[in-house]
């Protein structure tokens, strides 16, 4: 089936199965490979991109129900000139990642969660993401890097 | 955060990581994010049996299926292996180490025993195909439990007519009597068993493999999310018959490892071989449900333990047995991880000689078991915290005063142990003392006598622990003395770019630790240069061809002192260079802030940027003394570090659910001097957190017939950021005085302290309740069945 997803601002127009899921067409398709996948029962989170500027895990989705959409993953978050977006900032300088391999997932994620909760508790972060999962950190950093964002 | 003592410079800073950018952006590459045109995807068919007969294998519709290049049985492979899968660790002389092949041949022994595969031009043409194979199975009877294996009723491997593995002894001269006579003289006894259940590591990046051959040149390149790409050279190497020096293994971006990736396994060999075979590259990453089957799983023992004391609660001896799970295999070191342990059942306490360690390990029909974040010495701590919890019980005294009876003294440091080992440095009642004060011991105390009430719904506990992590694998001669079959050195070159840049090899492979930041941090501290001047390279076998890889904490207590000790090399001969240019005595030189100054004459200086083009140019040199400003350390060090500290936990148990909720977490950590707190505390949450999971929330359930029920991260509960609470950390510091920087290791620390604090904290709740004891993990309804019972089983 012939599908078009705009991925990062660029139109994607490509032949894919039906079982083709949303993360495949990312990573294999469009050839964005910062999108991981970390599970097979949608547990984790590490595939969370936004789609048409909601969080979803794009494990979840078939690509063929994107067709039309409008997707943003990790790549797209940072500016052209290399500032980073102010939620990979926070992850940064709060030291929310150790070994990375969640962190796109999770930086989806807290953003999307800053524009539904602007001003999020830190129960309220803590609820907020709890559909990505974390090996490392133990989560205390990615907390503090979305409150801090959100006070930014 | 509390800190305390911790020297200022360089070293101390709280730097942001420079492996953050790539990784936050997803700039960074995991190795299945590697694209290599023309490569074959592997597809493995796993038995659904834990044990079973494989009569036959047909492969024909698989091998005519779309996409499909080529199916193999077990059998159809035997011949490409020159020996078997490896276990490096042969504990004892006469180990029993069933021969265990890349797929199986004859027999698979455990749900997710690889028994055929797929070679296809996609991965879902792969996996299509291997449901297409045929295996003829005949069931056997599995074995599960623990004591069942040792009763050889099954027994599961007949080549070897046993279950058991090994049984290993930790001997101990003048040891001998000593043990029976104080427990026949002690004052108060305690015995007490303690369930260490199965984990899974769970590491968030699935493994993944692509080997890429270069059939004309000869050489086999294999990039694996792995730990362990030094390992897994000179293993693969010899496995498969491949010459080494042909052998490259590179260790892209590594997403967590937590020792799962700490090992050879079949998937590697299998791309490997397969590679080498088909004269095309070979890729497989592996599912989630894969992984929770086919990667290692950690844990994994029954304990008993029991203590004799004096009058006074001081510790007189300590007896352990252990029945340890190797599961079906012997992975890289499954055999050793209870012998790492062995020698942490007395915890940070003083002990005399008399001390009994027997651990008799057995083969049963689930995944193999092997490191898995501090290995050997999480069970221990457990043990040895929960048991003095029971003691002080027993004696009707402050477990937190019990403790403080025990402690090594300071003034003993260093301390020549039971064991033989001695301790490097210390000071529990300091690191005890901070802890207490930082989450309101007393206060707690307090609040307990009054929430605590016969009724009450929500009780309250605190929970202490105190810990050892023993860090810095190994001296290579006590590895020796405990049969393990490679050294324990780490490898580092220093090298002084023409233009001042400068580069680090290292043979540590970090993989989430950030020790391109820490490393960068230890060159600038030493060499006086801006750490953004010093590029970290590893994980390349091609490009830092010595290394024994990142595991068990060693990597800044050998891997960054081997990096210093390059460094002192690079200023000796920069120093020969800068004598010479200043035509000074290289004696009267002084090293300081990136340059040589001639003692007494400030204008007489010559910065490292000069020497090092000078040694570049080579125009004008010592007589005799080598061109270019680089320097190369294999350190093999001289002792284990010892890091310690205590950590506590306040929980309220809720009686009428079973649910626990941690209320308060405080980690003291005391890793001696920190090359970078934000790393160390990173490292410290995560450690804790994973602790804490064993505590509450995770255990591999296999049913009686040997199939796992948590087989996926939906039924395998890693916790979310709402299961936990927030840490706080605190840190005396303690030099270790064994190696100049001072250093001791953080890797493993919190995953050793949290898991008995969190019980202890349960129990302690539920003590005014007749519960003396809460199996792992406490869950909501362990806990309220742990309580009914304790009640008569009212409810």
């Amino acid at each position: 089936m012939e599908i078009t997803v705009t991925v990062n601002g660029t139109a994607h127009t490509a032949e894919v199965e039906p079982r083709t899921l949303l993360v495949q067409f990312i990573r294999e398709t469009v050839g964005l490979t910062g999108t991981n996948i970390g599970c097979d029962t949608s547990s984790c989170g590490a595939c969370s991109i936004h789609l048409d500027g909601e969080a979803v895990k794009s494990c979840t989705l078939l690509a063929v129900q994107a067709d039309g959409s409008s997707v943003t993953t990790i790549e797209g978050m940072a500016s052209p000139d290399g500032t980073l977006h102010p939620m990979q900032q926070a992850f940064m300088e709060n030291h929310g990642l150790q070994c990375g391999y969640c962190t796109p997932g999770m930086v989806m994620a807290a953003t999307s969660l800053l524009k539904e909760n602007p001003n999020p508790t830190e129960e309220d972060v803590r609820i907020g993401l709890e559909g990505n999962l974390c090996r490392c950190t133990g989560y205390h950093n990615i907390v503090q890097a979305v409150l801090a964002a959100a006070q930014s | 955060m509390t800190m305390t003592d911790q020297p200022t410079g360089i070293l101390g800073q709280r730097l942001l990581r420079r492996e953050d950018p790539a990784l936050l952006t997803g700039e960074a590459r995991f190795t299945a994010d590697l694209v290599v045109p023309g490569a074959l995807h592997l597809a493995v068919l796993r038995s659904p049996y834990a044990r079973a007969r494989i009569r036959s294998v047909d492969t024909s519709a698989a091998a005519a299926a779309p996409g499909v290049t080529a199916v193999f049985s077990g059998a159809d492979l035997a011949d490409t292996w020159g020996a078997p899968m490896p276990c490096a660790w042969p504990v004892t002389a006469d180990m029993k180490n069933p021969a265990h092949f890349p797929l199986a041949i004859g027999q698979a022994n455990y749900v997710g025993d690889g028994v055929a595969c797929v070679l296809a031009t996609s991965a879902e043409a792969a996996r299509d195909a291997i449901e297409l194979i045929d295996v003829d199975y005949e069931p056997l009877e599995a074995v599960i439990d623990l004591e069942d294996a040792l009763s050889d009723r099954v027994v599961i491997h007949d080549e070897i007519g046993t279950n058991r593995s090994y049984t290993w002894d930790l001997k101990i001269e003048e040891s001998e009597g000593a043990v029976d006579a104080a427990f026949a003289a002690a004052r108060y006894t305690v015995k007490d068993r303690y369930i260490q259940q199965r984990l899974i590591p769970a590491a968030m990046e699935p493994r993944a493999v692509l080997a890429v051959p270069q059939p004309f040149g000869g050489d086999m390149t294999l990039y694996s999310a792995t730990q362990v790409p030094h390992i897994l050279k000179v293993m693969t190497a010899l496995t498969l018959g491949i010459p080494e020096h042909q052998m490259r293994v590179i260790a892209p971006a590594v997403g967590g490892g937590f020792g799962s990736k700490l090992n050879v396994y079949a998937e590697e060999l299998l791309c490997v071989a397969l590679a080498k075979r088909m004269n095309v590259p070979v890729r497989w990453t592996e599912t989630r449900s894969e992984g929770c089957q086919a990667t290692i799983h950690g844990r994994g023992q029954i304990q008993d333990i029991e203590l004799a004391a004096d009058e006074n609660g001081r510790l007189t001896a300590v007896r352990v047995r252990i029945i340890g799970d190797m599961g079906a295999y012997l992975q890289l070191v499954t055999p050793g991880v209870p012998l790492l342990g062995a020698f942490l059942y007395a915890g940070v306490y003083e002990l005399p000689k008399a001390y009994d360690f027997s651990c008799t390990s057995v083969f049963t029909n689930m995944t193999p078991t092997d490191a898995y974040r501090g290995a050997g010495r999480p069970e221990a701590t457990y043990a040895i915290e929960r048991a003095m919890d029971s003691l002080a019980a027993e004696i009707g005294i402050d477990p937190l005063e019990l403790r403080r009876r025990n402690f090594i003294p300071t003034a003993s440091y260093p301390y020549e142990a039971f064991t033989g080992l001695v301790y490097d440095s210390g000071d529990h009642d300091r690191a005890a003392t901070l802890a207490a004060e930082m989450i309101g011991y007393d206060e707690i105390r307090e609040r307990q006598r009054t929430q605590n009430v016969p009724g009450a719904a929500k009780r309250l506990g605190i929970g202490v622990s105190t810990y050892f992590e023993m860090c810095g694998l190994a001296p290579s001669r006590v590895l020796a003395s405990l049969n393990y079959g490679a050294g324990g050195w780490e490898a580092a070159t220093v090298r002084v770019l023409p233009t001042n840049k400068i580069q680090v090899v290292t043979g540590t492979a970090p993989h989430g630790q950030g020790h391109e930041t820490a490393w960068s941090m230890i060159v600038a501290e030493k060499l006086g240069v801006s750490p953004d001047d010093v590029d970290v390279l590893h994980s390349d076998t091609a490009i830092a061809p010595l290394g024994l890889d990142t595991y068990g904490s060693r990597s800044l207590s050998v891997g960054g002192v081997a990096i210093a000790m390059a460094c002192d090399k690079v200023i000796d001969k920069a120093r020969q260079i800068a004598a010479h240019q200043l035509e000074a005595n290289p004696d009267d030189l002084e090293f300081a802030g990136g340059q040589f100054q001639v003692a007494g004459s400030p204008d007489r200086v010559m910065p490292l940027a000069a020497i090092a083009f000078e040694a570049f140019t080579a125009h004008n040199l010592p007589d005799g003394l080598e061109p270019n400003l680089e320097a190369h350390t294999t350190y093999d060090p001289p002792n284990f570090s010892w890091p310690f500290g205590t950590h506590m936990c306040v929980v309220e148990v809720d009686t009428e659910t079973g649910q626990v909720e941690v209320v308060k977490y405080v980690a003291v950590d005391d890793c001696g001097n920190q090359v970078n707190p934000l790393i160390v505390d990173g490292q410290v949450h995560g450690g804790v957190v994973q602790g804490l999971a064993q505590a509450l929330y995770e255990e591999a359930v296999y049913d009686s017939d040997g199939n796992l029920r948590t087989s996926s991260l939906a039924e395998y509960l890693v916790p979310a950021a709402s299961d936990v609470p927030p840490i706080t950390t605190g840190h005396t510091v303690t030099p270790s005085p064994t190696n100049q920087l001072g250093v001791k290791g953080v890797g493993e620390a919190g995953t050793i302290a949290s898991t008995p604090a969190v019980i202890n904290a349960v129990v302690d709740a539920l003590s005014g309740l007749g519960v003396r004891d809460v199996p792992m993990p406490a869950s909501p309804n362990t806990v309220w069945s742990v309580i009914n019972a304790a009640q008569g089983g009212s409810k």
